[in-house]
C-alpha cells in the first residue's frame, strides 16, 4: 500500500439480487486530487460511492481508505459525504442541522462553532441559518448538505451529484471552493456527475457504464486517446467500443 | 456524546411538530374521557343508606364522594333500597358489616362497593390498632359481606377494564409515534446519512429509546394522573406502581415501534401494523375473558405484551396488589423490550454492518 493512495479499490464486485451493479472495479485514488465518476444514472456510481464510505460492503474485493479496510467507523471521521438526495431534518433550522451533525464527530466546542460558521459562509447560507429547512429552496438544501459534508474538516470529500439543482453561479462558486480545498488544504475529492463540463474540472476521470469503468485518465489523456475534442465524445466512443 | 446529540435532536423535532405532540399528550386523554363517558354515563355521587354506623365512619364515607343517608334498623333492606332510591345499603353490626348493592349499573355498584369497603376496612383497622397493635391487617372480605339486589359480583364493567385501557393507550400512542419517528428518519434518507458518520448502531437505538422514552414518561404520567384524578378511575393500589407499570409498557411499545418501523417503507405501511400487532393485543388483554377462549387460542395471550401489562395494571388499580405481587409480569415485559432492543440492533444492520 503506497502512502499517496488515499483510496484503493481492488477487484470490487457488487450485485443486488441477480443484477450485477459493479463488476471487477480496480482503481486507485491519489491524495490531493479531484476525481470525477462520470456516467448515466443507473451506471453504479452511487453504489460505488456508498461502498467507499462504508455504507455498503462489496460482494467481492476490498476498498481501503487511508490505509484502512472499509467499512471502518473511525475512518468516517475523515470522510465528508454528501448524498444524492438531501438528507436533512426539515423541522430543524439550518444551524440546528449543522450542530447535530457536528456533534456526531469529534470536535470540541469552539472548533464546532468555527466550523459551522465556516461551512455556512462557504455555501452562502449564513443569513438563512436560523430558518427552518422546510422553508429552504431546493438549492439551499443542496448547499446545506454540502456544508454538512464539510463540517468536521475531513481529509476526503465524497460528493454524490453535488451540483444538481444549483444555479450556474453557485455551481461555479462551489467548484471554485472545491478547487481551493484541493489546492490549499490538499483534500482528496470524489465527485459523481453526469454533467460533462464539470468533468473537465476534475484531475482524473473514471467513466462508468453498466457497472464497469470504460475509460479512465485525465481529461487531456482521454481526449487524446480517443482523438476527439470533448469528453462527451470520449464517453460515446468508449461506450460503443465496449458494446 | 453522540447519543446525547441524537436525543436533543429528536426532542427538538417533536417540539416543532405540534400535531404529533398533541397526538401524544392530548389524544389519549380525549379517548379515555370519551370511553369513560360512554361506559359511565352516570357521574352523580352514589347514595348509600347506613344503619348503625358511627359518626366517624359516616364522615369518612361522605369524604369519599358518597351521599350518606342514616337509617335505624330496617326490616327489609332490598325494599328500602328500591323505595328510597338508594344505590346501596350498609348495615354495621359490631365488627361485621353487610353491604347490599342495587347493582342496576355495575360501574356505580362496583365503585360504591370499593369505596365503602376501603373506608370501612381502614376504619376497622384503626380501631384494631388502637385495641391491639399486634393484630394489624384483616382482609376486607372477612369484614364485609356483599349482597346484591340485582345481578352478582360478576357484573363489572368499566372499572375492571379501565386499567387495561390506560395501559393500552400508553402502548398504542408510544408505538405509533416512535415507529413513525424512526421511519421518517429512513424515508427522508437521514438514517443513511447518519450511518455515514461515526455513530454506532447502539448509539442510534439508545438515542431513540431515551429521546422518545422521555416523551413516553411524560405522556404516561399525564394519562395516569388524568385517569385517576379527573376520570375518577378506581385506584386501590399505589399510583407509583401504576406509573411504573405504564413506563415499562411504554418501553415495550417504544422498542417494538422502532423495530417494526424497519419493516415498513412508508407511514402507511406503519399504520398497517396496527390491525396486525396492536388490535389483537386488545383481545388478549383481559377485556374479554381469556379463560373462556379455546385452549389453543389462549396460548397466544402469552406472546402479547399487553396481556401482562393488563394483568399488572388490573392487579394494582382494581385489586390493590403491591409491587411484589406483580413483579413477574414486569419482568416478562422487561424481557420483551430487551428482546426487541436486541432485534433492533440487528435490523439496523440492514443499513450498515458496523
Amino acid at each position: 500500500m503506497s502512502e499517496t493512495n488515499t483510496i484503493q479499490i481492488q477487484e470490487v464486485t457488487k450485485s443486488f439480487g441477480k443484477k450485477v451493479v459493479l463488476k471487477d472495479i480496480n482503481f486507485d485514488i491519489k491524495e490531493g486530487c479531484i476525481y470525477g465518476f462520470i456516467g448515466p444514472s443507473g451506471a453504479g456510481k452511487t453504489t460505488l460511492v456508498k461502498m467507499i464510505v462504508g455504507m455498503d460492503i462489496p460482494d467481492k474485493g476490498f476498498i481501503y481508505l487511508l490505509g484502512k479496510k472499509m467499512p471502518n467507523l473511525n475512518i468516517l471521521q475523515q470522510i465528508g459525504y454528501m448524498a444524492q438526495s438531501d438528507a436533512l431534518y426539515m423541522a430543524l433550522t439550518g444551524k440546528e442541522n449543522l450542530m447535530f451533525f457536528a456533534s456526531l464527530f469529534k470536535l470540541d466546542k469552539t472548533e464546532k462553532q468555527k466550523r459551522i460558521a465556516y461551512a455556512a459562509d462557504l455555501v452562502n447560507l449564513t443569513a438563512d441559518l436560523n430558518k427552518r429547512v422546510s422553508a429552504y429552496s431546493g438549492g439551499m438544501k443542496r448547499r446545506l448538505s454540502l456544508a454538512i459534508a464539510l463540517i468536521q474538516n475531513p481529509k476526503v470529500l465524497i460528493l454524490d451529484e453535488p451540483t444538481v439543482g444549483i444555479d450556474p453561479e453557485l455551481r461555479l462558486s462551489i467548484w471554485t471552493e472545491l478547487l481551493r480545498l484541493k489546492n490549499e488544504e490538499e483534500k482528496t475529492i470524489i465527485v459523481t456527475t453526469h454533467v460533462m463540463d464539470e468533468a473537465e474540472k476534475c484531475d482524473y476521470i473514471a467513466m462508468v457504464r453498466d457497472g464497469s469503468f470504460i475509460a479512465t485518465g485525465t481529461p487531456r489523456q482521454l481526449k487524446d486517446q480517443y482523438e476527439v475534442n470533448s469528453l462527451e465524445e470520449v464517453f460515446l466512443d468508449a461506450g460503443r467500443k465496449v458494446q | 456524546m453522540r447519543t446525547v446529540a441524537l436525543i436533543k435532536r429528536i426532542l427538538l423535532q417533536i417540539l416543532r411538530d405540534k400535531r404529533t405532540l398533541a397526538l401524544l399528550f392530548v389524544a389519549p386523554l380525549l379517548v379515555l374521557t370519551l370511553m369513560n363517558l360512554v361506559f359511565n354515563g352516570n357521574t352523580v355521587d352514589p347514595v348509600l343508606g347506613v344503619a348503625n354506623g358511627n359518626q366517624q365512619l359516616l364522615e369518612k364515607l361522605k369524604g369519599a364522594d358518597i351521599e350518606v343517608k342514616e337509617y335505624n334498623k330496617v326490616s327489609n333492606v332490598n325494599e328500602t333500597i328500591l323505595d328510597k332510591n338508594l344505590d346501596g345499603f350498609l348495615q354495621v353490626d359490631g365488627n361485621k358489616a353487610t353491604i347490599t348493592l342495587l347493582n342496576n349499573d355495575p360501574s356505580i355498584a362496583k365503585s360504591l362497593e370499593m369505596k365503602v369497603k376501603q373506608t370501612y376496612s381502614k376504619e376497622i383497622q384503626l380501631k384494631l390498632m388502637g385495641a391491639n397493635a399486634i393484630r394489624s391487617e384483616l382482609p376486607s372480605q372477612d369484614l364485609m359481606k356483599t349482597n346484591y339486589v340485582y345481578g352478582s359480583s360478576d357484573t363489572e364493567l368499566f372499572d375492571t377494564f379501565s386499567p387495561i385501557l390506560v395501559g393500552f393507550f400508553v402502548f398504542f400512542f408510544v408505538f405509533l409515534i416512535s415507529g413513525i419517528g424512526l421511519l421518517n428518519e429512513r424515508t427522508t434518507g437521514t438514517l443513511e446519512r447518519l450511518l455515514a458518520t461515526p455513530i454506532k448502531r447502539g448509539e442510534i437505538v439508545t438515542g431513540y429509546l431515551v429521546g422518545y422514552g422521555i416523551l413516553a414518561v411524560i405522556q404516561t404520567i399525564i394519562i395516569v394522573l388524568f385517569a385517576i384524578n379527573v376520570l375518577d378511575m378506581v385506584l386501590v393500589g399505589s399510583i407509583w406502581n401504576v406509573i411504573l407499570i405504564n413506563i415499562i409498557v411504554a418501553l415495550v411499545a417504544l422498542s417494538l415501534g422502532i423495530l417494526l418501523s424497519s419493516f415498513a417503507s412508508s407511514e402507511f405501511q406503519m399504520i398497517q401494523f396496527i390491525p396486525i400487532i396492536v388490535v389483537p393485543q386488545i383481545f388478549f388483554s383481559g377485556i374479554f375473558s381469556i379463560e373462556g377462549m379455546a385452549e389453543w387460542l389462549q396460548v397466544f395471550a402469552n406472546f402479547m405484551p399487553l396481556y401482562y401489562a393488563a394483568d399488572a395494571l388490573k392487579g394494582v388499580m382494581y385489586e390493590g396488589l403491591n409491587l411484589t405481587d406483580i413483579s413477574s409480569n414486569l419482568y416478562i415485559l422487561l424481557a420483551f423490550s430487551a428482546v426487541f432492543i436486541v432485534l433492533n440492533l440487528f435490523a439496523l444492520k440492514k443499513y450498515r454492518k458496523l
